[in-house]
């Protein structure tokens, strides 16, 4: 229980007091105040965003980011914290959507997929979940200890090709570091993306209106569960397998069928905190029907006895969609359509009552859907 | 598990009719009902399937002294933390991760470089210790009867040298006594916790009932093992009798696990001890005996634990009054402000268990 599968934020323990000592005026670094960083920091969720408000977003979220207050229409910056930033050209008449993403996982091959095809899908998915289903191209920077089994990285690229295949992008540019034994603990492997859009057809977080329908594309919390029965070395009988993988086509086939308003891809936090970045974005509130929510028999009776919710866990091939609610149906069916989307479902709604929260119907009573606090940690009873 | 046994008790259209029921007696009873029930497995399924907003306005059901997490004392908290930073591996139940001692958590010490290993059960602590020979391993032990049979079981067992056992493990109807008898607590009915029962037999509660007058209901943990715990406890209370009854019995003997028990009190005995922020309860904590000092890590090892400064926070803390059944969390000043679950200034707001962390997620008694 001690890795995430996919921390963006690789920083040095004693980068938080960095931070600290510039507010102050202060260069110096004063390791010794206590303040490192946990692993509920890579967690996402509430503790993740405030690192990397912390970190990141004061001091490049201002106006020396070209697309920083996303003023113009086309553009998204940083400080919405969207999958990804878009940035206006040509006039306005495109934007180009920029996303990157570093994977670690334990273990790097896991029931239905490895960190190859993860790193892929990730950021494949970043970009679909902006709407850009026909990204350009990725980069990889892989970066890999030494004695690592070159087969083990045979397999794991060819994965990484047969994945870009399926989503039908290539790897054109990128690095290779390698560390000495000791240094790192498995493969890291960062991958950016880029794609192109119509300003108008870009989806932001933001997008949620009172009315519209909530969409997932299939079953939720596979990926998280699956991983964390690996790791505990619960024999379930088989069957547990991560979702991963990219779901551009997917989005296509959604976007083309009816007005998407909003969308993200709910991997770490699980779909418990995409919803809650979503209804916040939009400021308003999300109703969910728990019985809604696609949630495949083993995963759940994993999750029960873990002892870890599937709806707080990543996914990593699936979408959230706010969709018109005319569309809601035309939407449903052709996400159903696609080969990936046969478990999608309509779960809930936004709401103009309780702003920025979500709202569980769990089919005795109503209580709050939360994103977790931190790391996914095992009951006592 | 979600299977189709567990279903049958997560059925809404039947758990509706139990509300119905629990109306009448409500109607019946003619004035406000405040039950306690005194396990976090209860607040967590009673707020995860979001019961209360099922239940009529006058029945308030509240969480006592039922979280193991919540009631160990930051002191023994402190113990662990100096154990892993001398060096051994501290094994422990994932709920206890988090949770603040005077000096900081287990997984401050974690972030600072000890080790210190999540496991799900007393066995794997074991397993730890087989795999790191050279090392010690301590397993810092919580938990009620549920978990203290386990950890008795492994330490008869005649685990490796290098395992010994950190017990914060406590004994739960001492702390019952006690809440009944503080004198701001209203309790009218108790329902009993169904995991710890299954070790102790429900007829251990006969006692308390005679001498407090006060009904007890063991119960499951589904949604409809909770809500008929409830319903029984009104019969009763509309009856006007003070009775124990089993609405577990699924899982619930009268005389429990006997050969769990013997091996329980083989190992463990009962000692006095403060339950953080309720009181200081006359044999309600559990101590290692003498026969198994080897394995004790308090006699092992000299610990001599850091004391951190008290956090001014924590005099404002009302961790203590909210387990006694006097206070709802959302009554606090620190609620959801200076004390949320990443910085828990008390216990409560730290485990799964703990019934502020679990009204902070689920929102306690939400208008929604």
């Amino acid at each position: 229980m001690t890795r995430n599968d996919a921390t963006t934020e690789g920083t040095e323990p004693d980068a938080v007091e960095t931070e600290r000592e510039v507010v102050e005026g202060d260069s110096e670094v004063d390791e010794d105040d206590g303040e490192v960083v946990t692993l509920a920091h890579g967690a996402g969720g509430e503790a993740t965003r405030s690192l990397v408000d912390q970190l990141v977003v004061s001091r490049f979220g201002d106006a020396a980011n070209p697309a920083g207050r996303a003023a113009e229409p086309g553009a998204v910056g940083l400080p919405e914290l969207d999958d990804g930033s878009a940035h206006p050209i040509s006039g306005g008449e495109t934007s180009i959507v920029l996303t990157t993403d570093s994977h670690v996982v334990s273990p790097p091959i896991f029931p239905g997929g490895d960190i190859g095809r993860l790193s892929v899908a990730g950021t494949v998915n970043d970009l679909a979940a902006m709407g850009v289903t026909d990204p350009i191209a990725l980069t990889c920077s892989l970066v890999v200890e030494e004695g690592t089994p070159t087969a083990t990285l045979e397999a794991i690229m060819e994965s990484m090709r047969a994945t870009c295949e399926e989503a039908g992008v290539a790897i054109t540019t990128g690095d290779t570091k390698v560390m000495g034994s000791g240094e790192l603990d498995g493969p890291v492997i960062n991958t950016t993306g880029i794609g192109a859009i119509e300003p108008g057809a870009l989806v932001t977080d933001a997008g949620l209106s009172p009315g519209d329908a909530i969409l997932v594309s299939g079953t939720i919390g596979d990926h998280g569960i699956a991983l964390l029965s690996e790791r505990e070395g619960f024999d379930l009988g088989g069957g547990l397998e991560s979702d991963v993988a990219p779901v551009n086509g997917l989005v296509a086939a959604a976007t083309d069928a009816g007005e998407v308003t909003a969308m993200k891809d709910p991997t770490r936090g699980g779909l418990a905190t995409t919803l809650n970045e979503m209804a916040g974005k939009a400021a308003v509130g999300v109703e969910i029907e728990e019985r809604s929510v696609p949630i495949d028999d083993a995963i759940a009776s994993a999750g029960e006895l873990l002892g870890i919710d599937p709806l707080s866990v990543a996914n990593e091939g699936k979408v959230v969609l706010g969709v018109d609610p005319d569309d809601a149906e035309a939407v449903l069916e052709a996400i159903r359509d696609h080969p990936l989307g046969e478990n999608a479902a309509i779960v809930g709604r936004a709401t103009e009552d309780h702003a920025g929260r979500v709202v569980l119907d769990t089919g005795f009573g109503r209580r709050y859907l939360s994103e977790p606090a931190g790391e996914a940690l095992p009951r006592i009873c | 598990m979600a299977t189709d046994a567990t279903l049958q008790f997560r059925d809404p259209d039947a758990a509706r009719e139990i509300a119905d029921r629990i109306d009448a007696l409500m109607a019946d009873v003619g004035e406000p009902v405040s039950l306690m029930h005194v396990c976090g497995s209860h607040e967590q399924a009673i707020a995860k399937f979001g019961l209360r907003s099922m239940l009529p306005e006058g029945l308030a059901v509240r969480m006592g002294p039922g979280c193991p997490v919540c009631v160990t004392n930051m002191p023994e908290v402190d113990e662990a933390v100096a154990l892993a930073e001398d060096g051994a591996i501290v094994a422990t139940y994932g709920d206890m991760y988090r949770v603040p001692g005077t000096a900081g958590s287990l997984a401050d010490a974690s972030a600072a470089g000890a080790d210190v290993e999540i496991v799900y059960s007393a066995s794997e602590a074991v397993e730890l210790a087989e795999e790191n020979p050279g090392r010690e391993v301590v397993f810092f032990a919580t938990g009620f009867e549920t978990t203290a049979a386990p950890t008795a079981a492994i330490l008869a067992a005649g685990p490796p040298g290098n395992f010994s056992v950190l017990s914060a493990h406590k004994y739960v109807p001492p702390a019952m006594e006690v809440v009944a008898e503080l004198p701001d607590t209203d309790v009218d009915g108790f329902l009993a916790a169904g995991h710890a029962a299954t070790i102790t037999g429900y007829g251990l509660f006969e006692a308390f009932v005679e001498e407090y007058e006060i009904p007890v209901v063991v119960g499951g943990f589904e949604p409809l093992d909770v809500l008929l715990g409830i319903e029984r406890l009104l019969e009763h209370i509309d009856d006007g009798r003070a009775g124990l009854e089993n609405a577990y019995p699924r899982c619930v003997s009268e005389e429990g696990n006997t050969a769990a028990l013997e091996t329980m009190w083989e190992v463990f005995e009962t000692t006095s001890g403060e339950w953080r922020g309720i009181a200081n309860i006359p044999d309600a904590n559990l101590a290692v005996r003498e026969e198994y000092a080897a394995y004790d890590a308090r006699e092992r090892f000299e610990i001599d634990p850091d004391v951190g400064a008290a956090d001014p926070l924590t005099e404002q803390c009302i961790c203590g009054d909210i387990m006694a059944g006097t206070a709802d969390p959302d009554e606090c000043e620190l609620f959801g402000e200076e004390c949320t679950p990443r910085n828990p200034v008390g216990a409560c707001m730290v485990s799964s268990e703990g019934t502020c962390k679990i009204w902070l997620e689920y929102g306690g008694r939400p208008d929604l």
